[in-house]
Formats: C-alpha cells, sequence, structure tokens
C-alpha cells in the first residue's frame, strides 16, 4: 500500500473519527476545544487531500497518455449471490480526486469559520460532529467503488444534512425545511434504488466500472438485451438511468425537485455553504458524471432530456432569483441555477471528440464551489453583523465590513463571468460547449448568463451601497479573524481556481484535452455579464429618494432628480412591470402552487383515498366474512383469468 | 419408536416437555412465588430456544407426513427466539396476571402447532397444525378477561378464524378430490391446473390469506389486535404470522409450484392490495396496536411482492425478511407494552407525544424499530426490503414494483408521524416515568443490536440462502 493509498483512505476516516469523538465526549469538551478539534482535524484532510491530488496528477496516475482509475480499497461487504455483490472501496480518478480536494476544501473553510459563527450557540459541539458526519458521507460518496456503496453514502448525506438544517430545532420553520428537505429528496431517492436495482439487473453489477464497461461496449450481451427492450420510446437502459438522474436531480435540486432547497436556508448560514453551494447540491452532477460513459455512449436519448431540464432549470431559477429579498433565498435560487448549468452542460456533451461539455461541468462544478461557498459565507458575515436576512435592513455596509465586501465583490465578479475571475473560464467552456452541441441551450443559457450577472449585482449592490454608509455601524470584522481568513482563502479560490488549466487534468475519457477559449466567442457573453452589471448599478447603486428628491426638485436640481426619477421609473417597469409581474411572479407562482400543489396533491389524494375506504372496517364480523368471501372469488377470477 | 425418529421431534418433545412441567406447576401452587417461577419459565424457554440450536439431522417419519429440514430448523430457531422474547417482553403483565402459567401453556401449545404445521408433508398434517396453533390464541385474545374489548377480540378472533378454516378444508377436498390424495409428493405429481384445482388453490389460498392477514382476509386484524393484550398481540403480529409466511411460502414454491402461472398475478394482485390498503389505513390509527396491526398487513404485502419472484432467492428474501419483522415488531410492542402497563394508554396522541422527554429510552427503541419496519437505512429493515424487491424483480412485474415503491413512501410516512409525536411534540400532560424492568429491556436490546447488525453481517444471509430450496 502506497503513501497516497493510505492518504486516501485516511482522508475518508478522519471525518468520522473527528464525528465519534465530538458526539461521545462531547459534553465533556468545552466548545472552543471542539471547534478548533474539528478544524485542526479537516485541515489534516485538507493537506492529505492535496497530496492526494499531486500524487495522482502529477505522479501515478498518468498511464499511456490518459488518467486511468486507481482503487485505493476495495473489500467485499455483502454478497447477494455469485455475480452480485456490494464492495465497499476507494477509487481514485480524476473526478473523485478532484471532488476530494473541493470538499475538504470547503469544508475546512466552513468548520474554520463557524468557530466565530456559531460562537455561543447552545449545540456547538453536536453543530461540529454534525459537520463531521456530513464530511465523512460526503467523501464517502464521490470514492464509492460500487453505486450501491454510493447510495448508501447518498443516504447518510441525506441525513447528515437533514440534522445540520434542522440544527435549531426550536424554530418551527427550520425544522419543517429539514423535513421537506428530507422527505423530498427520500422521494427522489427512491427512483435512485429503483434505477439502481434496474441497472445492477440488467448488467448484473454492481461495481462502477464494470458497470460502465459492461453497457458501453458495442458488443456486450448485456448491453443488447439491456437497451433492446423498449418502453414508450426509451430502452430500459434509459428508464434506469432516467431513475438514476431522479435521485441526482433531487439532491441537486433540478425543477420541480428543486423546492427544498430555498427553504433549506433555515439552517445555519456555514452549514448553506457547504451543504447547499459547494458539495451536496452537486452530488447528482457527480452522479451523472460517474455514469457518464453510459450516458453518452449508449444512452443519449436520457442524455438529452438531462440537457433540457438542466437548461429549464438554469433559467428558470435565475428569474427567480431576481426577484428575492432575502439574501439567503437569492443564493439559493442562483445555486440551482448555476448546477443547472453544470448539468446541462453535461447533456450537451457528446463522447470522444465531443466530450468537452463534461471537462466544461467539471470545471464550473469546481469554480462554483469555491465562489459560491465564499458568496454564502460573506452573506453570512452581513447576517452575523444586522442580524437579519432581508435586503430592507442591509445598504452602505462597505465600511462596516470591509473584508466582506472586498472579498464578496470578488465573487460577484466570479459568478458573472468577468475575466479573469475563475467563473469566466469554466462558464466560457460550459456556454462553447453548448454552441457546439445544442443551440437552444446555448442561447438560454447566454440569456442565464446575463440575468446573473444582474441578479448577483443587485444582491452586491443592495448590500454594500443602495442607502449610505452608515456610520454608527462600529467595524465587526475586528474580532472574527477566523471568519475573515476563510473568506480571504476562498477568495485567492473565487480569483484564481479558473486559471488551471482543467482540460489537462479532467475529462471523460481520461485523456488531457484543451478546453477551446476563443476571444471572439468570449465577448458576446462578457458583454452580457457586463450589461446585467450596469443595470443592478443603475438601479441599486443607490437609493432613489424620490419624495424628498421631488420636494427639493423646485430649484435647479430638478432636472436631475427628474432624470433620475424617469431613469427609475424605466427600471420600475422593467422590473415589477415585466420583469416581476410578467415573469417573476408566474414563475413563483407556479413554483408555489403548481409545483408545491402537486406535491401536496399527492398528499391530500392519499388522505382521501384513506377516507374513502374507511367503511370496509365496519367492526362488523358479518360484512368481514362477506369481504373474506369476495376475495376467495378475486382470487379465483385471478387464477382463471391467467389459465384460460 | 426408534432413537433416530425421537431425535428428529426434538423440537417438539422439548416443547411438550415443557407443556407438562408448567401444568404441574400449576397443580403445585407455584403461582404463590410469582419472581421464581417467571425466572423459571423464562429459564425453560431459554433452554428450548439453545437446545434448538444443537445440530439435527434431516429426514422424514410417519411415511412422510413428517419432515425436517435445514431450513425448517432455521425457521423453528427464529420462532423460538421469538417466543424468547415475547415472553421477556411481557414480563411486568405477566407478572400482575393471575393466571399466567395458563398463559404459558396457551401460547406453547400453539408453538407445538406451529412446529407440526412446519414441518408438515401432507395437507392434513398442515392443517391439523394451523388448527392446533389458531385455537389456543383465541382463548389468549380473551385473556384479559374483566375487559370488554379482549373478550370482543376473543369472540371475533375465534369466529372469523372457524369461518377461514371451513374455506380451506372446502378447498383442501376438492383438491383431495382432484388428485386422489394428499401428501404434498403426490400432489407434485398428480397436479394439472384444470378448473377444479384452480378453484382449490383459491380457497386454501384464503385460508392462508386469513392467517397472513392479507388483503381482503384482513378485516379480523386490526379489531383482533387491538382488543388482545400486548404481549398476545405480539404473539399473533409475530409468532402466527411468521409461522404462516414459512409453511405459505414452501407450500406455494413446492406444492403449487407447477402452476406458477396461474397464480403469480393472483399474489401480485393481494400484494399491491395488501400493501396499499395497509397504508392507508394506517394513516388515520390513533391506537399504537392497530397501527402496528395495519403495518403489519402492509408489511405482508411487501413479502408478497419478494415471493411473486418465484424464485430460490425468494425464499432466502422471505425468511430473512420475517427475521427482522419479527426483531422490529418485538421490540415496539415491547414498548407499546410497557407505555400500557403504566399510563393504561395506548393513544397515540395522549400517551406518545413528547415521550422523547419522559422516556428517552423507549422513545429510542420504538423510533429504531419504527425506522427498521420502514425500510430506513442502515436498519436491517432496509435490507430485507431490498432483498424482497429484489427477489420481486425475478418476475419482471414492474407495475407491483412500482406500487411498492410508492408504498414505501406512504408507509415512511406513517412510521415517522410516530416518531414525530415522540421527539418533536409536547406532551400535553407530563407523561410518567415507564419503570424499567429487566426482562424487558434485555429483550428490547436484544432486539435493537439484532436490527443494527443484521444488515451488516453477511454470512447471516448467505447461510440462509445457502440451505433454501430452489423451485
Amino acid at each position: 500500500m502506497s503513501s497516497y493509498d493510505l492518504s486516501s483512505i485516511l482522508i475518508v476516516l478522519l471525518p468520522i473519527v473527528s464525528f465519534v469523538t465530538l458526539s461521545v465526549f462531547g459534553k465533556r469538551i468545552k466548545p472552543s476545544i471542539s471547534g478548533v478539534l474539528g478544524t485542526m482535524s479537516l485541515a489534516i484532510t485538507l493537506v492529505l487531500a492535496l497530496y492526494v491530488a499531486y500524487g495522482y496528477f502529477f505522479d501515478f496516475g498518468m498511464q499511456a497518455g490518459a488518467h486511468v482509475k486507481h482503487i485505493a480499497l476495495q473489500f467485499q461487504w455483502l454478497k447477494f449471490n455469485e455475480n452480485l455483490s456490494i464492495d465497499l472501496g476507494i477509487v481514485l480518478d480524476p473526478i473523485s480526486v478532484m471532488m476530494l480536494v473541493v470538499i475538504t476544501a470547503v469544508s475546512t473553510m466552513v468548520h474554520l469559520y463557524s468557530i466565530n459563527y456559531m460562537h455561543g450557540e447552545e449545540r456547538f459541539t453536536m453543530y461540529y460532529a454534525y459537520l463531521s458526519l456530513f464530511t465523512f458521507s460526503m467523501l464517502g460518496l464521490v470514492v464509492a467503488v460500487n453505486i450501491f456503496q454510493m447510495y448508501i453514502f447518498w443516504e447518510l448525506v441525506g441525513v447528515s444534512s437533514f440534522l445540520l438544517i434542522g440544527y435549531y430545532y426550536t424554530k418551527p420553520s427550520a425544522i419543517a425545511a429539514a423535513k421537506k428537505a428530507f422527505i423530498v429528496t427520500r422521494f427522489a431517492d427512491l427512483g435512485f434504488l429503483i434505477g439502481i436495482l434496474m441497472l445492477s439487473y440488467g448488467a448484473k453489477t454492481l461495481d462502477f466500472f464494470t458497470l460502465i464497461e459492461r453497457l458501453t461496449q458495442p458488443n456486450s450481451v448485456y448491453l443488447a438485451s439491456f437497451a433492446g427492450s423498449s418502453f414508450l420510446g426509451l430502452s430500459a437502459l434509459s428508464w434506469a438511468l432516467l431513475l438514476v438522474f431522479t435521485g441526482g436531480a433531487g439532491k441537486s435540486a433540478m425543477f420541480p425537485l428543486h423546492i427544498w432547497l430555498p427553504d433549506a436556508m433555515e439552517g445555519p448560514t456555514p452549514v448553506s455553504a457547504l451543504i447547499h453551494a459547494a458539495t451536496m447540491v452537486v452530488a447528482g452532477v457527480f452522479l451523472v458524471g460517474r455514469l457518464f460513459p453510459i450516458f453518452a455512449i449508449s444512452a443519449p436519448d436520457a442524455l438529452h432530456i438531462v440537457g433540457y431540464i438542466g437548461g429549464f432549470t438554469a433559467l428558470f431559477a435565475a428569474i427567480i432569483a431576481c426577484t428575492q429579498t432575502d439574501i439567503k433565498r437569492v443564493l439559493a435560487y442562483s445555486t440551482i441555477s448555476q448546477i443547472a448549468f453544470m448539468m446541462f452542460a453535461l447533456g450537451v456533451s457528446g463522447w470522444g471528440e465531443e466530450s468537452e461539455g463534461f471537462t466544461a461541468s467539471m470545471f464550473h462544478l469546481f469554480t462554483h464551489a469555491f465562489f459560491k461557498a465564499l458568496l454564502f459565507l460573506g452573506a453570512g458575515a452581513v447576517i452575523h453583523a444586522v442580524h437579519s436576512n432581508e435586503m430592507e435592513d442591509m445598504g452602505g455596509l462597505r465600511k462596516a465590513l470591509p473584508i466582506t465586501h472586498i472579498t464578496f465583490l470578488l465573487a460577484c465578479l466570479a459568478i458573472a463571468g468577468v475575466p479573469p475571475f475563475a467563473g469566466f473560464f469554466s462558464k466560457e467552456a460550459i456556454l462553447s460547449a453548448a454552441f457546439h452541441g445544442n443551440s437552444l441551450i446555448f442561447y438560454v443559457g447566454l440569456f442565464t448568463s446575463c440575468l446573473t450577472a444582474f441578479y448577483m449585482f443587485r444582491l452586491y449592490f443592495r448590500i454594500f451601497w443602495y442607502n449610505p454608509v452608515k456610520e454608527d455601524h462600529h467595524n465587526h470584522e475586528g474580532h472574527t479573524w477566523p471568519m475573515n481568513i476563510a473568506l480571504i482563502i476562498l477568495a485567492f479560490g473565487a480569483v484564481f481556481a479558473g486559471l488551471i488549466p482543467f482540460g489537462h487534468f479532467v475529462s471523460a475519457d481520461g485523456k488531457p484535452i484543451e478546453l477551446p477559449f476563443h476571444l471572439t466567442f468570449s465577448i458576446a457573453p462578457v458583454l452580457l455579464g457586463i450589461a446585467g452589471i450596469l443595470l443592478a448599478y443603475v438601479m441599486y447603486g443607490e437609493k432613489n429618494e424620490m419624495p424628498d428628491k421631488l420636494t427639493a426638485s423646485i430649484s435647479g436640481l430638478y432636472r436631475a432628480a427628474y432624470r433620475k426619477f424617469y431613469i427609475d421609473e424605466v427600471y420600475l417597469f422593467v422590473t415589477k412591470k415585466v420583469l416581476f409581474n410578467l415573469v417573476g411572479r408566474p414563475a413563483a407562482w407556479f413554483d408555489r402552487n403548481v409545483v408545491d400543489g402537486m406535491i401536496n396533491g399527492y398528499a391530500s389524494i392519499t388522505t382521501m383515498s384513506s377516507e374513502s375506504i374507511k367503511p370496509m372496517q365496519s367492526g362488523r364480523l358479518q360484512s368481514y366474512t362477506m369481504f373474506f368471501l369476495g376475495g376467495v372469488l378475486l382470487v379465483a377470477a385471478l387464477l382463471v383469468i391467467k389459465f384460460m | 419408536m426408534s432413537l433416530d425418529s425421537i431425535l428428529l421431534l426434538r423440537f417438539e418433545w422439548i416443547i411438550t416437555l415443557i407443556i407438562f412441567i408448567l401444568l404441574v406447576l400449576k397443580l403445585s401452587d407455584a403461582d404463590n412465588k410469582v419472581g421464581a417461577l417467571m425466572k423459571a419459565i423464562n429459564v425453560l424457554l431459554f433452554v428450548n430456544f439453545a437446545a434448538g440450536l444443537l445440530p439435527i439431522g434431516e429426514g422424514s417419519l410417519f411415511n412422510g407426513f413428517f419432515k425436517t429440514s435445514e431450513l425448517i430448523v432455521l425457521e423453528k430457531n427464529i420462532l423460538n427466539l421469538g417466543v424468547l422474547l415475547i415472553s421477556l417482553a411481557s414480563f411486568t403483565w405477566l407478572t400482575n396476571h393471575k393466571h399466567r402459567i395458563e398463559f404459558y401453556i396457551l401460547m406453547l401449545s400453539s408453538m407445538l402447532g406451529v412446529y407440526v404445521m412446519l414441518s408438515s408433508g401432507h395437507l392434513l398434517m398442515l392443517y391439523l397444525g394451523l388448527e392446533m396453533s389458531t385455537i389456543p390464541v383465541a382463548a389468549l385474545a380473551n385473556f384479559n378477561k374483566t375487559e370488554k374489548r379482549s373478550s370482543e377480540a376473543g369472540v371475533k378472533f375465534i369466529l372469523s378464524s372457524t369461518f377461514s378454516t371451513g374455506i380451506m378444508l372446502f378447498g383442501i377436498s376438492l383438491l383431495y378430490g382432484a388428485v386422489g390424495n394428499l401428501s404434498f409428493e403426490s400432489i407434485i405429481a398428480n397436479l394439472h391446473p384444470d378448473a377444479l384445482t384452480l378453484f382449490a388453490f383459491a380457497f386454501i389460498l384464503g385460508g392462508f390469506g386469513f392467517k397472513m392477514s392479507m388483503v381482503p382476509f384482513h378485516l379480523w386484524t386490526a379489531d383482533v389486535y387491538e382488543g388482545s393484550p400486548v404481549g398476545v398481540t405480539n404473539y399473533l403480529s409475530v409468532i402466527s404470522k411468521g409461522s404462516v409466511i414459512f409453511i405459505f411460502i414452501t407450500v406455494l414454491y413446492t406444492v403449487f409450484g407447477g402452476m406458477k402461472d396461474a397464480w403469480l398475478l393472483a399474489v401480485g394482485v393481494l400484494a399491491v392490495l395488501s400493501m396499499t390498503i395497509g397504508n392507508l389505513f394506517a394513516l388515520r390509527q390513533d391506537n399504537i396496536k392497530r397501527l402496528l396491526a395495519f403495518s403489519s398487513i402492509s408489511q405482508v404485502g411487501f413479502v408478497l411482492v419478494g415471493i411473486a419472484g418465484a424464485a430460490k432467492v425468494g425464499v432466502t428474501a422471505v425468511v430473512y425478511f420475517v427475521l427482522i419483522y419479527m426483531l422490529s415488531n418485538i421490540a415496539a410492542f415491547g414498548v407499546a407494552g410497557a407505555i400500557a402497563d403504566t399510563t393504561g394508554k395506548e393513544s397515540l396522541n395522549k400517551a406518545y407525544k413528547g415521550l422523547y422527554k419522559s422516556n428517552p429510552f423507549y422513545a429510542l427503541i420504538l423510533a429504531l424499530a419504527l425506522f427498521s419496519l420502514a425500510g430506513v437505512p442502515p436498519t436491517a429493515g432496509f435490507f430485507g426490503k431490498l432483498f424482497l424487491l429484489t427477489s420481486g424483480m425475478g418476475t419482471a412485474m414492474y407495475v407491483v414494483l412500482g406500487i411498492a415503491g410508492i408504498n414505501l413512501v406512504i408507509s415512511l410516512y406513517n412510521y415517522l408521524r410516530v416518531v414525530k409525536y415522540m421527539f418533536i411534540d409536547e406532551a400535553e400532560e407530563v407523561l410518567p416515568v415507564v419503570d424499567k424492568n429487566k426482562a424487558l429491556t434485555t429483550a428490547l436490546i436484544v432486539c435493537i443490536i439484532g436490527l443494527l447488525v443484521i444488515g451488516f453481517v453477511t454470512p447471516i444471509y448467505q447461510y440462509i440462502d445457502s440451505i433454501s430450496f430452489g423451485m
């Protein structure tokens, strides 16, 4: 066993050790120590993850010009029968190594940040225990060698996120949100489980790599029989993959399973940064990425559906993000939209020459983790300072929170796709892949990226400008250095992560590719992004105190004020009338009533049918025997039908 | 009678012996020393369980009327464990009950019937065993003699049981008319799926359906479960039901295996009905015993999904599932019994809200048992359900599997509702602290360890698989 293998095992084990220690000795450990303990153990895993990544990409991972998988650990855990068993293990390949780095990096920052943010909370130690449990589950998920191992950790991720969202368990809304998240994703996971059963039935294995091999080789018997049988125009294989994707869509909040994510903002803000920005929500993207060869080679129709769902979700969520006033909700919808970008990048991708979408998607996953975690942590710092989530209570905070201000601005520039920040490169790669793959999705993506710039800067201006600077705000950052350090480190990621030649490391078939970069192609997206930022500036750069100015405007200032008024009117018309009323309202209404309603509908149908069969259980023995006889006749009828 | 035959009948001998010991104890006024008596009985039951684990041969007796195999022995051992745990779980109730020795005599007589039934090689033997296991339970259901609803449960059980027996006997006689002999071998050899056989099968299936409480033969279940004392309900839901599931799958796969194509659809439809209707009724129950009654109905639906797989893996999955189901149910009923003993209440609204605050131990145990019943990983219930559904894939009845999937979600709601009551809701009036006793605690801990461990210890599943029979 090489030192790399040992390190990768330690990466997975350390968080669970930390979880056990913190939860068993929780009451005996001082809160301040448990925070440091959790952070230290995560920092060690981060160092190990970087070491493993270095080793994989520069030392042993490359063989014959391609990055190949490396099994660091594998043992049999449960045996179904001779050819079907469940293994546990650790696999290192480009995407799992990348995820190890992302998860440990963001998790370490969140641990560090929480030392301040959660300071004085009653169950501080349990909070760190849950964070460690979550990190462990997520790490176990990405290194899974076996689709079933992934499913187990997938559920563990769900449970630990349930615990974290419901951390403020005395708050009814937090409990409701935790429940909603758990139930919606459980529902989706059911599809995942059925998909797994179908895949394992079709390919007679649960091992990822055997599965991929058996379902992609053109002369494979498994593929022939699996892809041969069809139902409603799609092959059994496509159905199985779509069911698996349902699980991914649940965790990754794809329409219409996204409804849990905005509510999940009830959890502590660092948790949102960890779970709802950088790690858990990209599990679905990772899942599709893991099975990507099967999608791309054997079931492109299923992949196209993934693409369209991704494209639609990206636009839908971005529109809603423009209308929200709770800053965490803006970020939540923004996350949905950005993950949908990754999803449709996979959807428009093909195999071989056309697989740049895969790399682009993983690239965006990588960069997004940094800037979105930064945005959430920044939002957390703001909330920490003003004790409110509402934009109403903010504005003019740039002097009170200088570090937060600068880092938040950098993250906004990154997500808006302004060169040379990280988001620019990955978003360019996605748009370029979409341009070559599917023009409809490309235009949707282009428009959405403009909207992204707009709503992100709307958020930025509303928090840090808009109102005049409040002088009475004392500097909040003086005594929160762990928070500041976390912000600054993530800001480095948000600025520089895009400069990594990502195609050299991660690609669909392991062979390094060069992500295309054309200056001419970038002009349109960048200009649209800047237009979005300018629009946001014009509208939110400064608060429009129309009534006051109108009274003062009798003097020479009138004209200027009027012009401002006029611009404001245009904006009011565009946002309130067009964007908000015509698009945002219906979209939000659709979200609230139809999508939520559908879910509620299922529940009420269940209750109604439960009500309607009530008379059956009358308590009268005579009627029981009647039902009994009826049952016998029913069975007889079924037998006879089958017999004839 | 040679030594071999005595050895083959070991399970039956031991239980008969215990029954006689109890009769003698009853005559000698052992009731006066309750503590020592209860200890002695539980030791006897433990000996019974431990003796079952000793190796035993395979073979048949009495011209094939009685047979035993490794799988049958395992099934008997599982049920032995169940009886021991139920006895421990009902410790408090029995200590306070005047007729505790009679309770054990009746329960063990019923167990004797179960053994006979499991080992039967002939439909007549099966029928006798089935009846012998049922009739004492009717008396048990009526065991809280001063309570009206207990009497009602007893009467309802015996009447509907008689009805189902009549139906089943009718089926058996039709089958006799069609085949000319009732031993399993000759039925297998002479079975032709003609109209007479099909009707005979429908009636016999009805009889089994009653004991397993499949929908629509289930209507007695809730009333009887609710009215009977908790220990008896526990026995009904675990031992009675589990044993009939064991013999049902044997009969279906071997005796009626030849007409598989004919019964597959019927089993599928009954599975769908049982899961769905059981769950829908469970939605609105406030009494914990009624809730568990309907839950047990829907669990039988899942068992039928596994049975519909019609392959060797079906037997493995079903036996494995019954073991897990048994532990979950005993734990759940154990807690329900403890709470009923102290508070006299079975209502979820009144006795279970805020239970975690007053009795964290019981709340945690019940929550785990319910998670296992709901099939939430990493409890064993998840693996049980998983194997059942995998087995169901065998005959590719995707509609049934899809409905099973939907039912998994509904059942999750049913069980989580109780968990929510216990952990999140506030109690309307402060609940008393339920006293613990060693016997119950032991039983609960054994169940919980089983639920946490069984799923992860592969040899258990592999062992069952190695002794299962194919179709």
